[in-house]
Order: structure tokens, then C-alpha cells, then sequence
């Protein structure tokens, strides 16, 4: 098979020299460090893709006694393991860019929060976290950082509900603003980063912006980590430039017998075969076509599989990660996933997919927080591209 | 119920009197009793100075942090898409006969508890599981054959 699109080794790439780079930005100002993150164009990788530089600007302005650092490591996102691999293979990386970010918005604490599902990661971790404090002591930088450890609930990747979760409550989103930025854990000025977009800040202080901003197309700059599994010859983890089609990706991932790709995980959109070639993964902006932002996860069905039975488990997910807390997301979910069973047994006319249809759009209006709101996504684009598929 | 209240004390000046520690100490109840009882969930109110009902909304929020007896080893088998697609069902019907149990059941020894749970973040190596902390990947039944009598080999050492 022809291998055209170009692998990247930015983040792996082990470079035993954070203690080197840490030492030559701390010596550069705040607004030199900040402007070189804006013009190096790195957007959040969870998913979100908020400008990175800009947050980091946002803190460093906010007024407040207490300021955090967190590193989001809670991967919950079907289809997502590359946070797990970063942090195992390169995780000085992160905690360079952790460091920087405290110096420039005036923090003397930061945690990472891990899902419990990697709790297997912290003794190593911890032996990390160490000898990055002896650094950090050598360099006279006041700044410590801390393991949190999350207890297996999808919701607490949303930044708000993390947290609610990190002072002890249940893991339920608040009303935003206050943005994390003005007011984030215990009332104080945060940046919650995820976990790639920290190893990159580390790349773009080493490197500078220029050579970031050479990769990737307008408006998603960089090398983006992505996440590869279903039905592919070759699962794993691969470091890719943005502005790829999809079409491009199935001839290198694919098993020749692609009939769609999930980008961007169940809160993500489902692709068909037909729109392979028209769809650009990379955030929104001015690209042609359409363009579907990803946290990294890349989900390849072939044809033996049913997207009923796809859809059907995506849902199941939703219903129990829901937190429960406002009624669109936790009635919705349930009535979603209700409707496609009664559509499937006959039980509904196949007309009653309309009603669900606009049942998710309702749910990504009125939903409080990220996850009710991108049910949709996956359940109108599998629906809509699959309709037979869910009727017979 | 002295017992009790040493082990949360030990973990209250462990981790501080303040709500932030409310999650570890949860955490460590349970990888300690396999349960978070309700007598616990009063003292751990007691230590922190919180409401009893706060510390039961927070334990029963998350799936890790389980109200119910489990076994020595809490068995999570991943039951999302990619895991699903390579095989899960078949990896859990090895697993009940195995150990005789159904999902979400406990051994009568107390060993194994049978449970599903969602994205383990090993879609690349499925069928994926956890064996309380410890993840394992590219699961067959072979292999969880393996497992679970390697497991069972430890206990029987530990015993004698």
C-alpha cells in the first residue's frame, strides 16, 4: 500500500533535554513565551481547540490569591488512547509545559488528573513527578505538581466537572462563565490544558513557532497525535499533520473495505464512504469543504458492520456517562436510544427517526454542557447516512 | 466499628480534613474493604465535617467507587465500540464459566467480581480489561484462562 500521508515524531520522540529548555524559557519573559504560543496557532487538543496562547494570556491577567495548572489526563473519549501514551513515553515533556504555564500565570501548585482507568501509570508517574520537582528546585522555580486521581466517570473530562470532582462533589459541569480561566478549581485562576497540547507547548518553546506553524493548514496548525482502531491492518497511535482528507487516511489506515470512519469519537461525527474525500480533519475554519475537529480519535467500520449496532453502543455510553444533572441530557440519552430499539423492532414507524432527529438537535441546544450537547453529532450523522440501516 | 474509625482517621490525617480529600479517601476505603459502607460514609461525613448525605452523592457518582461488596478482584471487561467489534461477548461468556458467575456477580469465595465497564482506552489492543488496577489487552479465551488460574495460583499460595 502506498504510504502518503507523512508521519510526524514531534511528541515521541524522546529528547532527554527538558531540564535544557525548561532552564532557557524561564529565562525569557512572560510576553515573549505567550506571544510565541499565539503565533505557533495551537489549539487545544482535547477536542475543544481553544487557542492555547490565548488561555494562558487569560490566566496570567486574571486576578485571584491561588492560581492552578491542570493537566487534563482524563481520556475517556471512545476511540482515545494517546494521552496514555504520552504520558508513559514522554511524560517530562508535559511537565515542562506545566511548569512554563505556572510561571507565566503566577502558579505555585498543579495536578494532573488521571482517569482511574490508568491508575496503573502512577508509581511511574509519581517516580516522574520526583525528579522533576529536584529540577524544578534547582531552577528556583516555586511549583509542585500532584496525581489526582479520578474513579471512572467520562464526565469529569469536561473541564468544569473535573473540578466539581477534584473538591469532592459529584462530577456534574457548571454554568459557564465564569470561564476556568477567571474562576476554575476553588474559585482560583486555571489552565486546564489536556495533555497533548502540553508536550506541544514544550515542542514550541524548543523548536519555536515558526517550525509548528509550518505543519498543519490555516486555521489548525501543527502535527495532531491520533488515536487508529476498528476495523484497520494497523491500530495504534500516529502523529499526523492536519489538513488531511479522510480519504487519504482510509488509503493508509483502512482495510480496503472502509464504509465509514467516526472522527473525533462517540461525541464525535460519523463519516461515509461517499464524503471521504470532501471531509478535512482539522479544526473549523476556512478550508474547503468540511472539516471535522478531532481529539484524535479515528474509529474505521468496514462493511460488515451493522451502524445499528454501532449507534447502539455509542448510546448505551451516553445513558450511563450522563451525569444526570440536566433533563435534556439525562431523559434525552435514554429516549434516544428507546426510539432506535422501537425503530428497529417495528414497534415505530421509520418516520419516528424524525422525531429523534430533532430530539438531538433540541439536546445540543439546551443541554448544559459538552457531552448533551454532541450527542447529536454521532446520532444524527449515523442516522442520516444510515437511515436503512437502522430501519431494517 | 472502631476498627472503622481508625482506618478513616488514618486516611482523614493522610490526606487533610477538607472536602478536596473527599475523593482519595473514598478511593483508598475501598481498595482497602472492597466496599464503601454507609457506616463508613458517616464517619469519613464525621471526620471532614460535612453532610452525610454529600459523601453519599459522591460516592455513588462514580463507577469506580463501588457501594456494594465486590470480591478481592474487581474483573472490568471494556464494552465499548472497538472492544465490541473484537470480540467482548465472547471474552465474557468465557469469563462467567470460568468463574461460574454472571455479570456484575461475586464469587461465592469472595475472589472475582464480574463487571462491564466503558472505554478502558486500550481500543487499539481489544478486547481490553482491568483486573482491578492492572490493564490487560489483546484479550482471547486462551488467555483469560490464563489469567484468572494465575490469579487463582497466587491466592492459593498467599492461603497456605
Amino acid at each position: 500500500m502506498n504510504k502518503s500521508l507523512k508521519r510526524l515524531d514531534l511528541i515521541f520522540k524522546n529528547e532527554h533535554d527538558a531540564d535544557v529548555i525548561l532552564e532557557k524559557s524561564l529565562k525569557r519573559s512572560n510576553e515573549e513565551l505567550i506571544e510565541d504560543l499565539i503565533s505557533s496557532g495551537l489549539k487545544g487538543r482535547g477536542g475543544a481547540g481553544f487557542p492555547t496562547g490565548l488561555k494562558w494570556k487569560l490566566s496570567a491577567e486574571a486576578t485571584g490569591k491561588e492560581k492552578y495548572v491542570i493537566c487534563n489526563a482524563d481520556e475517556g473519549e471512545p476511540g482515545t488512547f494517546k494521552d496514555r501514551e504520552i504520558l508513559s513515553s514522554v511524560p517530562h515533556k508535559v511537565m515542562a509545559g506545566m511548569a512554563i504555564c505556572a510561571r507565566i500565570i503566577g502558579s505555585q501548585k498543579g495536578y494532573i488528573y488521571l482517569r482511574g482507568e490508568y491508575k496503573f501509570l502512577v508509581p511511574q508517574l509519581n517516580k516522574t513527578i520526583d525528579e522533576f520537582h529536584e529540577l524544578l528546585d534547582k531552577l528556583n522555580l516555586d511549583f509542585r505538581i500532584e496525581i489526582f486521581l479520578g474513579c471512572g466517570a467520562y464526565i469529569c473530562g469536561e473541564e468544569t466537572s473535573l473540578f466539581e470532582s477534584m473538591e469532592g462533589h459529584r462530577g456534574e459541569p457548571r454554568n459557564k462563565p465564569p470561564f476556568p480561566t477567571d474562576a476554575g478549581y476553588k474559585g482560583g485562576p486555571t489552565v486546564i490544558n489536556n495533555v497533548e497540547t502540553l508536550a506541544h507547548t514544550y515542542s514550541i518553546f524548543k523548536y519555536g513557532p515558526e517550525k509548528f506553524k509550518d505543519l498543519g493548514v490555516k486555521d489548525s496548525r501543527g502535527s495532531k497525535v491520533f488515536s487508529v482502531s476498528g476495523d484497520t491492518p494497523t491500530p495504534g497511535i500516529y502523529e499526523l499533520e492536519f489538513g488531511m482528507t479522510l480519504q487519504k487516511f482510509v488509503d493508509d489506515f483502512g482495510d480496503g473495505d472502509a464504509k465509514a470512519v467516526q472522527v473525533g469519537g462517540a461525541a464525535g461525527f460519523c463519516v461515509p464512504r461517499k464524503k471521504f474525500d470532501k471531509t478535512v480533519i482539522g479544526y473549523k475554519g476556512k478550508l474547503t469543504g468540511v472539516s471535522l475537529p478531532t481529539g484524535g480519535s479515528m474509529m474505521i467500520f468496514n462493511s460488515s458492520r451493522s451502524m445499528y449496532n454501532v449507534l447502539h453502543n455509542y448510546l448505551d455510553f451516553f445513558v450511563e456517562e450522563s451525569c444526570g444533572q440536566c433533563t435534556p441530557c439525562r431523559v434525552g440519552t435514554q429516549q434516544l436510544l428507546l426510539g432506535i430499539e422501537a425503530v428497529k423492532r417495528g414497534d415505530k414507524s421509520s418516520l419516528y427517526l424524525e422525531q429523534l432527529l430533532s430530539l438531538a438537535e433540541t439536546m445540543r441546544i439546551t443541554a448544559k454542557c459538552g457531552l448533551g450537547q454532541s450527542v447529536a453529532n454521532s446520532f444524527s450523522s449515523i442516522v442520516e447516512n444510515f437511515r436503512e440501516e437502522m430501519i431494517y | 466499628m472502631l476498627q472503622t474509625n481508625e482506618t478513616i482517621k488514618k486516611l482523614a490525617d493522610k490526606f487533610g480534613r477538607k472536602e478536596e480529600s473527599l475523593l482519595p479517601i473514598l478511593e483508598n476505603v475501598y481498595e482497602q474493604k472492597h466496599i464503601i459502607s454507609e457506616d463508613d460514609m458517616v464517619d469519613i461525613a464525621r471526620e471532614l465535617d460535612i453532610s452525610a448525605a454529600k459523601v453519599y452523592g459522591t460516592a455513588t457518582f462514580y463507577s469506580f467507587l463501588e457501594t456494594k461488596k465486590c470480591g478481592k478482584y474487581v474483573i472490568r471487561i471494556c464494552k465499548t465500540i472497538t472492544c465490541m467489534m473484537h470480540g467482548k461477548n465472547q471474552i465474557i461468556k468465557e469469563l462467567e464459566e470460568l468463574l461460574k458467575v454472571n455479570l456484575g456477580e461475586t464469587t461465592p469465595d469472595g475472589l472475582f467480581t464480574l463487571k462491564e465497564t466503558n472505554c478502558l482506552g486500550q481500543c487499539h489492543k481489544g478486547p481490553a480489561m482491568l483486573i482491578n488496577d492492572a490493564p490487560f489487552t489483546e484479550l482471547t479465551p486462551g488467555k483469560v484462562r490464563d489469567i484468572v488460574n494465575k490469579y487463582r495460583q497466587e491466592e492459593k499460595q498467599v492461603a497456605s
